[in-house]
């Protein structure tokens, strides 16, 4: 009696197991993690529109029709590195969530590099800009998507150099973004003959600019170098209008800049700024359908930011991946090598590819901000003015520091 | 030495806004004993009443600075009707997170609609433009800003103190029974002081939003530095809240320049100090 109870005991544990590793390898469930600043000052540019990009490509997957289960958390990192370390673990250890999206502000992007890392999950940042993550940060499980300060310095910062604007001043953000955005414009700078004259490092979240501009206009420099971000760059270029520096014939370079913030400067006072994206959301129409379809489900009815058209783009492919794998392994590494092994197609970036440390290539456009006159609609703000081909605007390879690429 | 004095009057400016905003804070504590958490999110009520004025109505700066603060004032004071005035004898602690509560679902409300990034709100024609000071391009708007809420600031001292109506109001909180005695109606007293309090949040408010975006989150940004003013001021003195409110923000100023990465930390690093050296803060009195 005994020895049968253990053995039937011994069976039901066998086939237990035998049904377990026939789940795992059917395995269709999936969980995605959007981490955003949900409430601050980079809300706007990701945020709550970053879920939705998420949402509607798992939508646009059609994968849930074919029998997979996806489901899609967010979280709120309030800008700090410890929060949004936290919360990473937490998807991990608790709730079993796959897949982290999105991230924005670069000081928690690569604390939470390092924790998804350690949890085999994955990584697809696009609210990010430090060119760190692919670079001497890199990682096996991570992918970064949209932009980066490498593609920005070489984009605005070399066309503006080009331009004859050969002494800078940096008005720089003092977290890992800014001195990162700041590091790759003064590499460029310098390799083009031009000099940096000076900077100043302010506190993340200024409200008020007029002692760093006063310093920037003291410093008779050309370019006045804009390395900050989101509400910060809006009132930076709004209260540099108000000293009259651009009046008084400096410069300002907004290295990076979303559709968001210009419509918070207002078109009177940002117009004919040069800057570079990924995206628009009026560039063709695929882009305009999506777009379409995005803001009609925003609260205040905004167009995607390149950030959120980069979740959106990055889920998509993370999904296709997953579905050429036949299920989901729940293996970071081994799902990030399938999507750098396919070359990357979407409505909103067009054609790319995934190098192998984790960079996502496709065009880079430079774009000038239109003149009152020249709006016609709410979020008609850019002239398109050039486009730089992926392999021009991203690290080449050669130069990358990543760890991955010396196999 | 030119760069210095472009920074001390830098610091004047931001100084204006501590000085209005620790002011309405000063007379509601003064007068009501309550901490008011808030504070910030009706100074970016007032910035958005001057925004909807222009972009709804097409009323202008100059009625948004009158009409901006009324309207603000009238919601403090039915926030205080029907909510603060029940909080009258207990312990601050209750005060300090019902307005904090209020705060968090006023911003909460805004930003549901309005995002973070804010909107633009240009400034006014008169004001356009700057004059050259020999060793900084001062832009007129930031002048006005000053001397405006300077006389503000004045006239609202030399109303508490210096008047019949400021004389009952004071007597009322040393001894609301006794000055009922008089006939005088106390708790209306008490309702109109805090909607001064908070017209003069909702005036900062006007005044900033030409100047930064009116977001959602304008003032949640600004509060915690004007507790600190208040605090090294002394809690509820008025003149002290004014002279700190100013002083702070040159110093502040000062370290922009000095030493830019310290500049938001400066002032809770003074407030700590007044507070080992003198814990009523620099012109309180002992309770």
């Amino acid at each position: 009696m005994k020895t049968r109870s253990i053995a039937s005991l011994l069976l039901t544990t066998a086939l237990t197991f035998a049904a377990a590793g026939v789940a795992s390898a059917q395995d269709k469930t999936v969980k995605i993690g959007a981490l955003s600043d949900q409430s601050g000052l980079y809300a706007d540019l990701g945020g709550p529109g970053s879920t939705l990009a998420a949402q509607m490509a798992v939508e646009d997957s059609g994968l849930v029709a074919k029998g997979w289960k996806i489901d899609i958390i967010s979280g709120d990192h309030q800008n700090k590195p410890d929060i949004g370390t936290a919360i990473a673990r937490q998807w991990f250890d608790v709730d079993k969530v796959d897949v982290i999206v999105d991230v924005p502000n670069s000081g928690v992007a690569l604390a939470v590099n390092n924790v998804i890392k350690e949890k085999n999950g994955v990584y697809i940042n696009s609210g990010a800009a430090t060119s760190d993550l692919t670079n001497a940060q890199c990682s096996p499980n991570t992918v970064h998507w949209t932009y980066d300060t490498y593609m920005l310095a070489h984009t605005t910062g070399q066309a503006l150099v080009k331009a004859g604007g050969d002494s800078w001043f940096f008005l720089t953000a003092d977290y890992a973004f800014g001195a990162a955005l700041e590091r790759d414009t003064t590499a460029v700078v310098t390799a083009n003959g031009g000099k940096i004259v000076g900077g100043v490092k302010h506190p993340l979240n200024t409200p008020d600019f007029s002692s760093f501009l006063l310093q920037a206009q003291a410093s008779k420099a050309k370019i006045i170098g804009l390395a900050n971000a989101g509400g910060d760059t809006t009132n930076t270029i709004k209260q540099a209008a108000e000293f009259g520096i651009v009046k008084g014939g400096q410069k300002l370079a907004a290295l990076l800049l979303f559709l968001t913030d210009v419509k918070a400067i207002g078109l009177e006072t940002a117009q004919g700024l040069n800057f570079t994206e990924t995206f628009y959301w009026d560039m063709d129409d695929k882009t305009r359908a999506f777009s379409k379809r995005f803001s009609a489900k925003m609260k205040n009815s905004a167009p995607p930011t390149m950030v959120q058209a980069g979740v959106y783009a990055g889920v998509r492919h993370y999904l296709k991946a997953l579905e050429a794998l036949g299920g989901n392994p729940h293996d970071g590494v081994k799902i990030v090598e399938k999507m750098k092994s396919m070359p990357t197609e979407d409505d909103l970036f067009g054609k790319g590819e995934i190098q192998p440390n984790g960079r996502t290539i496709h065009n880079a456009y430079l774009f000038e901000v239109k003149k009152p006159s020249e709006s016609k609609g709410p979020w008609d703000f850019y002239k398109l003015v050039g486009t730089v081909s992926g392999d021009q605007a991203f690290t080449p390879l050669s130069e990358s520091k990543c760890a991955l690429l010396k196999k | 030495m030119q760069a210095l004095y472009a920074q001390l009057l830098v610091g004047l400016i931001n100084g204006s806004f501590y000085a209005l905003l620790s002011l309405g804070l000063a007379v509601i504590f003064g007068m009501l004993n309550i901490i008011n958490f808030a504070h910030g999110a009706l100074y970016m009520m007032g910035a958005f009443v001057a925004y909807f004025l222009l972009n709804l109505g097409g009323i202008n700066y100059w009625w948004a600075l009158l009409l901006a603060p009324i309207i603000v004032g009238i919601f403090g004071m039915i926030l205080e009707r029907t909510m603060l005035q029940w909080l009258t004898g207990l312990d601050h602690l209750y005060g300090l997170l019902l307005t904090f509560g209020i705060a968090l679902i006023v911003q909460g409300v805004f930003q549901n609609y309005f995002g973070s990034s804010g909107l633009p709100y240009a400034i006014p024609d008169q004001l356009k433009g700057g004059m050259n000071l020999g060793f900084m391009f001062l832009p007129i708007y930031r002048g006005w800003v000053v001397v405006f809420s300077l006389v503000v600031c004045l006239a609202t001292w030399f109303l508490i103190e210096k008047t019949q109506l400021g004389a009952y109001l004071r007597a009322a909180t040393e001894n609301p029974t006794l000055v009922r005695a008089f006939g005088i109606n106390v708790p209306r007293m008490i309702t109109l002081t805090y909607g001064l309090g908070v017209g003069l949040a909702a005036l900062a408010g006007v005044l900033s939003a030409p100047i930064n975006q009116v977001r959602p989150l304008m003032g949640a940004d600004l509060i915690i530095v004007v507790f600190a003013v208040v605090v090294i001021g002394g809690m509820g003195s008025i003149m002290g809240s004014i002279i700190t409110g100013f002083a702070l923000g040159v110093i502040e100023g000062l370290t922009k320049y000095f030493y830019p990465e310290a500049s938001n930390t400066v002032v809770f690093v003074l407030m700590v100090l007044v507070l080992l050296v003198k814990p009523t803060g620099l012109t309180g009195r002992a309770a």
